[in-house]
């Protein structure tokens, strides 16, 4: 900022720089340009001074030459023909018996930026590279660079780059780099620097001379190197092996950056260096520098990407600090997140749940809506918490946890009843626009089993005149609607209120357009407005966050260790957006379908040591519908009979009935250890609870095990089924690993169960121990969906049995 | 690749521009501020960009240390790790980081720079290079104090006083040593952060001890330092721990010049420091501490609300309890056990803060607090708490690691002084209530 008087303080510098006295005085002429040099960085325009600064610079007192240098180099584009003066000095610097002045002239030369001098530089660079001290190659080298970019369509002259490759040989290692790093500037044109074996093995072999700097310079620029052989590769592997695990943070991260260039067709090898790096950069994420944790944090994020195990035994390590600043806060609960387990999630929650009163309102909406995140795997625990917040009443956090429990809601419908009776008295509490939003989406969603919502609704649309907010009155508009289409007696008055208000007196079009729209529905008839109306309340495909499959390093590996990875403000793990595709598992009963989820991540690392693709198997298998269960209508065990045996008969005489689309008979095997110990009284307890009904079994003990079972699946849009079905255990020695035989003609279904197959078989030959149990089901009329829903809910309850027997 | 580099004081005053590659104007520097004071809370602040700019920044001593570049393919790592590097360089040689000193010694800054990066690249931040090449001398900042003179006894005897290192010895420009009046002095500290969860019943949730041994080294030619730390102490999880006071810590790691050949045998590190201070060496242990957590907090809450606080062990200073409080808390009244303490409830916070300047060994303090909160609810009782202690424990390592001696080598001809000090500090001794 000039302030004011600055003409005076210059003309002031200028008559004391011209002053003779002054200038016989050594350390008084210094003092005098420091004094301008100070008024330039403060942002002073000092550039009258020019030419009593080239007067200033012929000086044998090297700290005031440095000085003059600074200005000098500040302002000479602004000066060219004042500069011209000055390359005289500088020539005779370069002339100095003293390398620190001879180093000092070339590099200023070359920063004074004015093409116009490129003749009177290029002679005392050359003679700089042959230099025989090192600081003046240093600068020399550079100086090419400058040089070139100073006439960037200049011819490139070949003398000068052949005798920069030689000086890749130089003794000093500082001028190896910056050979490098001049070629590199140099030869953009023609893709860099050329790196062929012979100077790949140079610059690895004297890898260890440089400093931090240097080595990631040369790692940086050996990713372009493609090894020849896979033994070259894995020699090259071998000699960065240690840098790997430096404890310099740029050095680790620059070598594994290389790995992963380096191994981009060996996965296995890529996760094996992922493993390695773990201590590094943990250690990082404890930095004394903040800036250092953030990075190793966003690096981690994205190592997690393809490992989402790497750093589950290390949670702890990611608990926020009580000084640390809110963007780091917010990070670590990102990846806290990301390793909930069922060992940790108790320990998880409870920390997460200190932070939901953080002072900070921003870290304790992300501690919340990290908390609705958990939520969708272990939701009993969570929805306590979050009922638990809103005891709190205040503002922020209440408005935070209905917007949570709206996203919560919207992927776990079977939270909805906790969610329903938690919402009562808490529109009081919300002040701001996304958390009132949030609450009448929900009103509209669940509005028939709140009971005060015609009351909360009769607020908002007393309130809607001094309603700032835009977003609030579209939501308040369609949950009136919703409403009204279920609980009609108590809404109407006030959706004519609202319509009335919105269509006459409301000033924003978009509000009046779809007022005026859904009165022309309601013009319509009831009938149409509820097909119009009737929406979705929850989205079953977005999913499970432990499901989530991991995702091949090539994806990620472009953007590791550039500033990509910190700008992005966590964008995959952002607590998802209603209606947001997101096509990942879904269990309908995630919070005890834990054995199953992890084991599906174990399936995951043993199929992505052999290739990286067949790792989504398990989890793009199965896209669910939401799914209810229920015992009504009964059915007797001899209806039961006949039903089974009409359809073995027809199965075993043939399949002819090609036409007959509405019934599928499926088996499946379940992996699920030690059957026979469980007591039949406690199978049946454990199935009455999902409403699956058992109907005969065999005594335990016994071989082979059968259980009969039935139930009905009752599905939003495809109305309800019948499933029945027959659980067998053959036994340890008649055991087959040959996965599914298939009774119906669906092709693609088909394909979905040779994949479960699949992973199946990987789960054999990972424990040999684990049994397997046949399941037959029938389904009357055929739904594939809810076929599988059933299905994964029965193998959660096998999976509970067994987990809670052993 | 760095294209500019500028420090910037919290108030958003120039101190420090320099531009290596004109690939952008000084207008940035404005452009700059403006950003990183209109962030919002989640957006973290270390990149941002402006066009094709990108700004990295780090904060050290209240000031803004940017770098700006032009590629996005630029290793986040190398610029954070350069800018503290050369903000810890300046903090050598201007002998401590503040607006002040930087303004006042802006030429050695830029002669700094100028050695340091040549072209937007770095060139070495060795201070054993740099001191070859660097020529302003340091302005210290400190002014003259009275202070100073209570070290030397009456009529200049040395006294129990002056044997102690003042805290502040270490604080100052390393260049002065060149001269003849400054000391040679070597420093090693050893300094280790906790940060401790401990739950409601006492129990040890997590906690977490980075340590570090630190040499700051005055001497002007230090041929060789041999550093001995204790004989029994181990590395990793596998081994097992003898009979005696045994010295774990999970993970080691040494800065790239000390050379390990006695330390498999005895425990002994050799390097030759250069000037200037430097990590010589980094370790963490996690969750098995050794010893019992240095405090423990017995609290009481009650409907009319008081607690009690009784932390025990080792003498601490600078002990500051945070305190959360309910919202809506109006007023407090405190009753606290010595005079030098003192409580204040901070609104904006919603926290008491209660400081105690000094902190004996093997004592109890107590305090009980009442506050007044309008609207009290039962739920109010919830945002009591955990209560977050900030200290500083002089003399202590928590990881039991001590320096056994400290060689020079050759016997240095002049006198030299070493001081080998130890500090744990934590700010985020976490106790939940």
């Amino acid at each position: 900022m000039p302030y004011l008087g600055s003409e005076d303080a210059v003309r002031e510098l200028r008559r004391a720089l011209s002053n003779p006295n002054v200038q016989s005085d050594q350390l008084r002429y210094r003092n005098t340009v420091l004094k301008a040099i100070r008024a330039m960085s403060q942002g002073v325009d000092v550039s009258d001074l020019f030419s009593e600064m080239v007067k200033a610079c012929a000086t044998v007192d090297i700290v005031q030459k440095k000085l003059v240098y600074v200005f000098l180099c500040s302002y000479a584009t602004l000066n060219p023909e004042l500069s011209l003066l000055v390359i005289n000095t500088l020539r005779k610097d370069c002339q100095d018996p003293n390398p620190m002045v001879r180093s000092l002239a070339l590099r200023n030369m070359t920063n004074l930026r004015l093409p116009s001098l490129v003749e009177y530089v290029e002679q005392p660079l050359a003679a700089g590279l042959r230099d025989r001290a090192a600081c003046v190659r240093r600068v020399a080298v550079l100086g090419w660079a400058k040089l070139h970019n100073l006439q960037p369509d200049a011819e490139i002259d070949a003398a000068v780059v052949n005798e920069l490759y030689g000086l890749l040989r130089d003794p000093d290692p500082v001028v190896m780099v910056n050979c490098l790093r001049a070629l590199e500037e140099i030869l953009k044109k023609e893709g860099g620097v050329a790196i062929n074996k012979p100077i790949t093995h140079h610059l690895l072999n004297r890898l260890k001379e440089s400093d931090v700097w240097g080595q990631c310079e040369v790692l940086r620029i050996l990713q372009r190197y493609h090894p020849q052989s896979e033994d070259e590769l894995f020699d090259i592997l071998s000699l960065l092996d240690a840098s790997l695990v430096s404890p310099h943070p740029p050095v680790m991260a620059a070598t594994l950056g290389l790995f992963l260039g380096l191994c981009s067709g060996l996965p296995a090898v890529s996760l094996a260096a992922l493993e390695r790096v773990r201590g590094p950069l943990l250690a990082a994420c404890g930095s004394t520098s903040r800036e250092t944790r953030f990075t190793a944090l966003c690096h981690i994020q994205l190592l997690l990407r393809s490992l989402p195990g790497l750093m589950g035994a290390h949670y702890k390590r990611f608990f926020c600090g009580y000084a640390e600043p809110a963007y780091i806060k917010q990070r670590k609960m990102q990846v806290l997140v990301e390793l909930v387990n069922d060992e940790n999630v108790a320990m998880l929650l409870d920390e997460l749940k200190g932070y939901c009163t953080d002072v900070n309102p921003e870290t304790a909406q992300a501690a919340i809506s990290a908390i609705g995140r958990i939520g969708r795997s272990y939701s009993d625990r969570c929805l306590e918490i979050l009922t638990g917040l809103l005891g709190l009443k205040q503002e922020h956090i209440t408005s935070a946890v209905v917007q949570t429990m709206c996203d919560l809601v919207w992927v776990c419908p079977q939270c909805s009843d906790t969610v329903c009776s938690a919402l009562e008295g808490c529109e009081e509490m919300l002040q701001d626009s996304q958390g009132r939003q949030a609450l009448l989406w929900l009103l509209a969603a669940y509005g028939e089993r709140v009971s005060s919502a015609p009351y909360t609704l009769e607020g908002f649309i007393d309130r809607v005149r001094s309603e700032a907010s835009l977003g609030v009155k579209m939501e308040l508009l369609t949950t009136t609607m919703r409403l009204f289409l279920c609980r009609p007696s108590e809404t109407q008055d006030m959706l004519g209120r609202l319509l009335h208000y919105c269509i006459e007196e409301e000033m924003d079009m978009c509000v009046r357009d779809q007022a005026l729209l859904y009165y022309r529905l309601l013009h319509c008839g009831i009938e149409e407005t509820h097909k119009v109306l009737h929406g979705q309340r929850s989205d079953p495909s977005l999913g499970v966050l432990i499901g989530r499959p991991a995702e091949p390093i090539n994806q990620w590996a472009y953007s590791f260790n550039t500033l990509e990875p910190l700008r992005q403000a966590g964008v995959e793990t952002e607590p998802a957006s209603r209606g947001s595709p997101e096509h990942v598992t879904f269990d309908p009963k995630p919070n005890t379908d834990l054995s199953d989820t992890l084991n599906c991540s174990q399936i995951e690392k043993v199929n992505l040591g052999s290739d990286g693709a067949s790792g989504f198997t398990c989890s793009s298998a199965k896209v669910l519908a939401p799914l209810s269960l229920s015992l009504s209508p009964a059915l007797s065990p001899e209806e039961f009979e006949h039903l089974w045996m009409q359809r073995h008969a027809e199965q075993g005489a043939e399949k002819l009935e090609e036409e007959e689309e509405d019934y599928v008979c499926l088996e499946e095997r379940i992996q699920f250890p030690a059957i026979p110990p469980c007591s039949p009284q406690s199978l049946q307890a454990a199935m009455q609870l999902v409403n699956i009904q058992t109907l005969a079994f065999t005594p335990p003990h016994t071989l082979p095990w059968r259980v009969y079972l039935y139930t009905h699946t009752h599905h939003a849009h495809y109305g309800s089924t019948l499933v029945i079905g027959e659980l067998l255990y053959i036994g340890e020695a008649s055991r087959r690993v040959a996965a599914v035989k298939k009774g119906m003609e669906d092709g693609d279904v088909v394909e979905g169960e040779q994949e479960a197959g699949l992973s199946g078989r990987a789960l054999v030959r990972k424990d040999g121990r684990e049994e397997e149990v046949e399941v037959t089901l029938k389904q009357q009329p055929r739904d594939d969906n809810a076929l599988k829903g059933f299905l994964s809910i029965l193998t959660t309850v096998l999976h509970t049995l067994s987990s809670e027997s052993s | 690749m760095i294209s500019q580099v500028f420090i910037l004081s919290s108030q958003g005053d120039h101190l420090i521009y320099k531009d290596f590659r004109g690939e952008a104007g000084s207008d940035v520097v404005s452009v700059f501020y403006e950003k990183v004071t209109a962030l919002t809370g989640d957006q973290p602040p270390v990149v941002m960009s402006h066009g094709d700019l990108h700004f990295v920044h780090v904060r050290q001593g209240g000031l803004y240390w940017v770098a700006t570049t032009t590629s996005p393919g630029s290793s986040p790592f190398t610029i954070i790790e350069f800018l503290n590097r050369f903000s810890a360089l300046v903090k050598d040689y201007c002998g401590s980081l503040s607006e002040k000193s930087v303004q006042m010694n802006f030429a050695l800054i830029y002669e700094l720079l100028d050695e340091v990066v040549d072209y937007g690249y770095i060139q070495t931040t060795s201070s054993d290079v740099l001191k070859n090449f660097i020529q302003t001398e340091a302005v210290s900042s400190k002014p003259f104090s009275l202070f100073d003179l209570s070290n030397v006894g009456f009529f200049g005897a040395e006294t129990q006083q002056s044997k102690v290192a003042p805290s502040s010895a270490a604080s100052r420009p390393i260049q002065s040593s060149r001269e003849q009046g400054g000391r040679s002095e070597i420093f090693l500290d050893v300094i280790e952060r906790m940060s401790v969860v401990i739950g409601s019943k006492g129990v040890v949730l997590k906690a977490d001890v980075e340590g570090e041994v630190r040499v700051k080294c005055f001497m002007p030619s230090c041929s060789e330092m041999r550093i001995g730390l204790n004989e029994e102490f181990s590395i990793g999880k596998s081994q097992l721990r003898g009979y005696g006071a045994a010295v774990r810590v999970d993970e080691c790691r040494f800065h790239q010049n000390v050379h390990l050949d006695e330390f498999h045998s005895n425990r002994v590190l050799r390097l030759c420091p250069s000037q200037g201070e430097q990590t010589v060496m980094q370790y963490q242990l996690s969750d098995d501490l050794p010893s019992a957590p240095p405090f423990r907090l017995f609290p009481t809450i009650e409907r009319d609300s008081g607690g009690r606080y009784s932390p025990r062990v080792h003498a601490a200073i600078n002990v500051c309890a945070t305190i959360p409080v309910p919202k809506g808390s109006v007023s407090l009244s405190q009753e606290l056990s010595s005079p030098d303490q003192s409580a204040e409830l901070k609104l904006q916070n919603r926290a008491i803060d209660w400081k105690i300047p000094r902190f004996i060994g093997g004592t109890q303090l107590s305090a009980l607090f009442k506050l007044e909160v309008s609207g009290l609810s039962p739920s109010s009782l919830m945002e009591v708490g955990p209560v977050v202690l900030v200290f500083e424990l002089p003399q202590l390592t928590v990881s039991g690691l001590q320096i056994r001696f400290l060689r020079l080598s050759p016997v240095q001809p002049a006198p030299s002084q070493r001081w080998i000090r130890y500090v744990t500090h934590s700010d985020s001794y976490i106790l939940r209530l």
